[in-house]
């Protein structure tokens, strides 16, 4: 699971390269992301732009990774496709985290900047 | 299986593993492409399948060194599809598929639910367990599921 990450203060970017997070990559893409934002900014943009679809461990690894980054910081999600949206919604996890259109708009909402 | 005439039917096999669910719904989904279905349903197909799929490789399959067979029948009945699972693994607990209730998000921070999504998605995005035609596929000897 490949992530890249790019930080435009006072946000770090994560991006995910791929176009799905289930179960198959589920504990993969928790361990990227537990090292990727070990440190570092308070705020993570999680940009799922790439991302088709997502199943329940996807969704759980993605708590998962909130939760790891602790209750003082944000996880945000952006660029989220329609059926990655409709399970968030779903599941109501839409209410545990701030979902963002596009990345740009998670910026601009998030540090009054553009990307 | 239903009585009434058959005029789709896909079926095939996969072998239980780490890829077994996206190789079935992959090939499920290039099945079902001369019905021609509305962007809606093959997002509810993916979604409802890929949770059954996992769970058959991780509860019904176990162990990685003894996989087993998962039979994939999708059916047209009337304007549904019919869609059921079999396998050989290990059976459900009781019996039964979990109640699958809605994850609870009202609670502390550190208690945020990491799962229990799974079954809550296949009850609100599919007919499962009540079954509108032929006789139920869920056998308490294996974890097959049947949804419509």
């Amino acid at each position: 699971m490949e992530l890249s990450t790019k930080t435009v203060d006072p946000v770090l970017i994560v991006s995910v390269n791929e176009d799905r997070i289930d179960a198959a990559v589920a504990i993969e893409f928790k361990d990227a992301m537990r090292a990727e934002t070990l440190d570092g900014p308070k705020i993570v943009v999680l940009d799922l732009s790439t991302v088709n679809f997502i199943d329940s461990s996807g969704l759980g690894a993605i708590v998962a990774s909130m939760k790891h980054m602790g209750q003082d910081r944000t996880l945000a999600l952006a660029g989220l496709t329609p059926t990655v949206d409709k399970v968030f919604r779903l599941t109501r996890m839409d209410t545990v985290f701030s979902l963002f259109a596009t990345l740009e708009g998670a910026l601009e909402a998030l540090c009054n900047r553009p990307a | 299986m239903s009585s009434q005439p058959v005029s789709f039917c896909v079926t095939f096999s996969v072998t239980s593993g780490v890829f077994a669910a996206r190789k079935a719904l992959a090939k499920l989904l290039e099945g079902l492409a001369p019905l021609q279905l509305d962007s809606e349903d093959p997002d509810s197909i993916k979604m409802v399948l890929a949770e059954v799929l996992n769970n058959i490789v991780e509860h019904g399959y176990p162990n990685p060194q003894k996989p087993g067979p998962i039979g994939v029948q999708c059916t047209l009945v009337g304007s549904g599809l019919d869609i059921a699972l079999t396998d050989t693994g290990e059976p459900m607990p009781n019996g039964e598929p979990p109640i699958g209730n809605a994850p609870n998000t009202n609670v502390q921070f550190a208690d945020l639910p990491e799962g229990e999504f799974g079954w809550f998605l296949i009850k609100i995005k599919s007919t499962f367990p009540k079954r509108a035609t032929g006789e139920t596929q869920l056998r308490p000897e294996s974890r097959s599921y049947s949804y419509l």
